[in-house]
């Protein structure tokens, strides 16, 4: 060890990289490279490694890249951008090598990103098995590794203790009952539909508790293009959202954008709801809640869409060598995970962070949500399904059609056409 | 130079006073007008230059066109005597240029191709992603450890093999046994006899070396299908084969395992024979694809005319109402009578002063049928789906955009009333006229020569309101039948969601197309009714 202790900084981190070999060193290896080493200074000085991030990531990013520019000089310029404007900046500016090197990402742009060419593969070899699978394959696109996964997030059932006791339903029908016995008649459930808008997203798990995936899934777990949510099944969940909607027992609206769903459950206007890890009311811990898996309303388990969120590498890049060194052999590894996780809670995609957080039994019950959800499709073709699909939802929930097997119908025949032309 | 071009010839007070005079009377040294001028123009310079160079250094070479003329025409310019017309109209035809010129003749080049999500780049650039797409690992490879090492200019990578030995490579060499070689701690060659080790050191340092590195590939053996080595990071290389094969000359790619050869199409794709096509195509120019698709498609057309009827009804129901409402305030409070004014007209004006993003999102929550305080409020909690019923958000959306833009009109129309000639208004008061004749004949005729104009340009800045729709409605109740428009959508909100910027696969070429139309259209009514209000001014 006292030999390392003087080499470049450069050496320290192949060799800290290494540390698991470094216990058997042949002696005559080890004299003949490191007086090379000693001679240079750290090295990748006046390389720039441009890395877009949003603001949640801007400080871990920040603190895992001084370690990065130590060992190599290299210098990492960090762009804040909103998360939202990333995906399209990237699309348009790296092909004119405007690009950053790096991009912050969630994986359900992977389509997109790989239609515009945009994006490199990666090959995180033996690091791929610490990832939990979904985040991986969540990051793959054709049987092809294309993003580095550093966290997964899925929305699942949040009870409020105080209001209905500590146990989960299992089924759509029993949560319901929970509700009614605690005196909440006027509204068991909070759904997210954000306003009028509509919101597949979160009626997802509900979907497919009935068997309508939005695509169908492949042997592989890849999407194929082939609508599921036509049939008996859609028609199933399309009957069960009016029924459910203003035109039936009125438990859905059209009414809960964020802050009034964020209100409305804070304050015990109602004890379950529907929703992800990022809610306010998770603040400050003053509520006693419990979270699990979403019941079942059509007797398969209700699957959520997992979201995972990563770093991209631009396909334009002029320094993919060291972009690769900093995404594979520092990003990847658990300190850095770590001081994502710590700056910008969100489940880790790292099996080992994923479990160590689970103690936390707030974090468990998503974990658990996640862990029998699907992943959000990435193929292109999830752009068109949005708006006729959260149109569809809202028009069926509202009631302003009365034939709600008929719009249902009608916007998958639409989507079909619409991805088949 | 310096001296002729003195001070005063530069001073805007006096332009031309000087000619009169000789030189050499009018020289009274360096003013302070010429040094302010110097320091101007130094800054002037040091922008333009650090845009040269910035522009020199991205290889942009049209922007480094563009600016240095730019910049030497200012030199010109601001430095020449002759040139006095000139110095006053520069800035603005340099920011006419670069604004207005450049964005449009931009927008209209994007129009006519298929510049959008699967067509983001250059050919040269989807056959990249093409390849690196095509590229995989072999499933059973393991990592190597790896050494890069160079013999002179040529490069290789020498590995450790499953029996201890190790092997060097390169491009055109499979890997190959070497005797005498050594392995250091890490499991890479530390000593590959006839090859001089690349340090990681030496690498980070030298962007062509790592470019190199990260293009070679050395085969594994003789046979080609066996794959080759590839390295990502500098320090590990994996197996990788890949069966996509680019053939510049015939613009095709073919795939060697299934012999199918994709052909470059017009539409900017690689399309094989058979229909299939490649992931990533490039930008291509389709001509008027973008225009006719817009009329023809059946999806679109039906709700883009909707929303274009609407699109008119809202602009100029909106400076109808807006106008109506800000001038019979106005006229109210500009009566004497009415105590404490100037108050009163501060407190008019607030719904102008707040930032109408925020404005909307407020009235959203107003207007939110179970929680939202209108109801509550002002219709004893009716159920009134004031945001889900079409015409109730038209109604909603307009309503909203009248009280944000009343007082504006307010403003004016006092302004204007201020400015009315007291002697018109008495002799019509003299020869009898009432109080309606008086504002019919005198006032409102007088009125619209100053303020005509600028309903016409609050026409057309409500055309293209994206703000409020967006943050009021988003452009919902959404049409039934599924178009992925809605009944409050505006022309440039239908753009917005039609380009699917929003959605993550977006189409410039299809929304640069209808910018264009709706700048067209605009610009067609405006033109049309500045000619009308010319009209005005006849009284």
């Amino acid at each position: 060890m006292r030999k390392q202790i003087g080499m470049g900084a450069a050496f320290v981190a192949t060799a800290a990289l290494l540390a698991a070999c470094s216990s058997d060193p042949e002696p005559a290896a080890t004299t003949s490279s490191s007086p090379e080493e000693t001679t240079e200074a750290p090295a990748g000085e006046g390389v720039t490694l441009t890395v877009w991030t949003d603001a949640e990531r801007e400080g871990a990013l920040a603190t895992a890249a001084e370690q990065f520019e130590a060992d190599t000089g290299a210098t990492v310029e960090l762009v804040q951008k909103n998360f939202e404007d990333l995906r399209n900046d990237f699309i348009a500016q790296v092909p004119t090598g405007e690009g950053p090197d790096i991009t912050v990402g969630a994986h359900d742009w992977l389509g997109a990103l790989v239609t515009a060419g945009v994006v490199n593969t990666l090959d995180l070899g033996d690091k791929a098995a610490d990832f939990q699978q979904v985040a991986v394959d969540a990051m793959t696109y054709d049987g092809q590794l294309y993003g580095l996964p550093y966290s997964t997030e899925a929305i699942a059932l949040i009870q409020n203790v105080d209001l209905v006791g500590d146990t989960a339903p299992t089924t759509w029908d029993e949560m319901i009952q929970m509700s009614n016995d605690a005196g909440f008649e006027d509204r068991p459930f909070i759904l997210f539909t954000n306003g009028t808008a509509g919101d597949g997203y979160s009626a997802y798990p509900l979907q497919t508790s009935f068997g309508a995936p939005v695509f169908v899934q492949d042997d592989t777990g890849s999407y194929t293009s082939e609508v599921g949510m036509g049939g008996e099944a859609g028609e199933a969940f399309a009957q069960f959202l009016y029924d459910n909607g203003q035109a039936g027992s009125g438990i859905f609206s059209d009414t809960i954008d964020y802050d009034t769903s964020n209100e409305l459950f804070s304050t015990g206007e109602s004890p379950f709801i529907l929703q992800g890890p990022w809610m306010p009311f998770f603040d400050g811990g003053e509520m006693n809640l419990k979270v699990s898996a979403f019941p079942s309303a059509g007797g398969e388990p209700g699957a959520p869409f997992v979201g995972v969120q990563g770093f991209y590498l631009s396909s334009q890049s002029e320094n993919t060598l060291l972009a690769n060194e900093f995404l594979v052999n520092y990003m990847a590894t658990e300190d850095a995970q770590r001081t994502l996780y710590e700056a910008d809670p969100r489940l880790p995609a790292l099996s080992a962070l994923a479990e160590e957080f689970s103690s936390d039994p707030i974090t468990a019950g998503f974990v658990e949500s996640a862990s029998q959800g699907v992943p959000m499709p990435s193929i292109p073709e999830m752009g068109d399904v949005w708006d006729l699909w959260n149109a569809a939802e809202i028009q069926i929930i509202t009631g302003a059609t009365d034939d709600p097997v008929g719009t249902w119908n009608t916007m998958v025949t639409e989507l079909e056409g619409r991805i088949g032309g | 130079m310096t001296v002729e071009t003195g001070a005063p010839r530069q001073d805007p007070q006096q332009p031309g006073s000087q000619r009169a005079e000789s030189h050499a009377r009018s020289w009274r040294g360096l003013g302070w007008g010429f040094i302010a001028k110097l320091l101007l123009m130094a800054l002037v310079n040091a922008l333009g230059l650090s845009i040269i160079l910035s522009a020199i250094n991205a290889e942009a070479w049209g922007i480094l066109a563009a600016s240095t003329a730019l910049l030497v025409i200012a030199d010109v310019v601001y430095f020449m005597k002759r040139t006095l017309p000139l110095k006053y109209i520069y800035p603005g035809l340099v920011f006419l240029a670069v604004f207005q010129v450049f964005t449009l003749a931009y927008t209209g080049y994007v129009a006519f191709t298929n510049y959008g999500t699967g067509h983001a780049g250059s050919m040269e650039q989807a056959v990249d992603a093409a390849m690196i797409q095509d590229e995989r690992r072999v499933e059973d490879s393991p990592s190597y450890p790896l050494a890069i090492v160079q013999n002179g200019d040529e490069l290789g990578f020498a590995i450790v093999d499953e029996e201890g030995f190790v092997e060097v490579g390169t491009a055109e060499d499979p890997l190959e046994p070497v005797d005498g070689g050594a392995v250091g701690e890490n499991g890479a060659p530390s000593e590959v006899p006839g090859w001089e080790i690349v340090s990681r050191a030496q690498l980070f340092s030298d962007p062509d070396l790592q470019q190199d590195v990260i293009d070679i590939r050395v085969p594994v053996s003789d046979d080609a299908e066996d794959g080759s080595l590839r390295t990502r990071d500098g320090s590990t290389a994996a197996i990788y084969t890949s069966s996509l094969e680019w053939d510049p000359e015939a613009q095709t790619l073919t795939d060697t395992e299934t012999g199918v050869v994709y052909e470059a199409s017009d539409t900017g794709n690689f399309v094989a024979e058979d229909g299939s096509q490649l992931p990533t195509g490039w930008v291509v120019t389709v001509g008027f694809d973008n225009f006719v698709r817009a009329v023809t498609d059946t999806t679109l057309s039906g709700p883009l005319l909707k929303v274009t009827l609407w699109t008119f009804a809202f602009a100029i129901l909106t400076v109808l109402t807006s106008f109506g409402l800000g001038l019979l305030f106005a006229i109210i409070y500009n009566d004497p009578r009415i105590r404490a004014r100037r108050t009163l007209r501060t407190l008019f004006i607030l719904p102008y002063a707040f930032p109408a993003f925020m404005s909307a999102l407020l009235w959203r929550g107003m207007f939110n049928r179970e929680f939202g305080i209108i109801n509550d409020w002002f219709f004893f909690g009716a159920d009134i789906n004031w945001l889900g019923d079409p015409w109730l958000a038209k109604f909603a959306v307009l309503w909203v955009n009248l009280w944000l833009s009343y007082p504006y009109w307010f403003l004016v129309c006092t302004g204007a009333l201020q400015a009315l000639p007291g002697e018109t208004m008495e002799a019509a008061k003299v020869d009898g006229a009432g109080r309606w004749r008086q504002f019919r004949s005198i006032t409102l005729p007088m009125l619209m020569v100053s303020t005509a104009p600028l309903a016409i340009a609050s026409f057309a800045f409500n055309f293209n309101n994206f703000t409020i729709i967006y943050m009021l409605t988003e452009g919902g109740p959404p049409f039934p039948g599924t178009s992925g428009l809605g009944s409050t959508d505006i022309l440039i909100s239908a753009i917005y969601n039609i380009s699917g910027v929003a959605g993550g696969t977006a189409d410039y070429g299809l929304a640069s197309a209808l910018s264009i139309v709706v700048f067209v259209v605009v610009g067609v009514i405006s033109a049309i009714a500045f000619r009308q209000t010319r009209k005005l001014e006849e009284i």
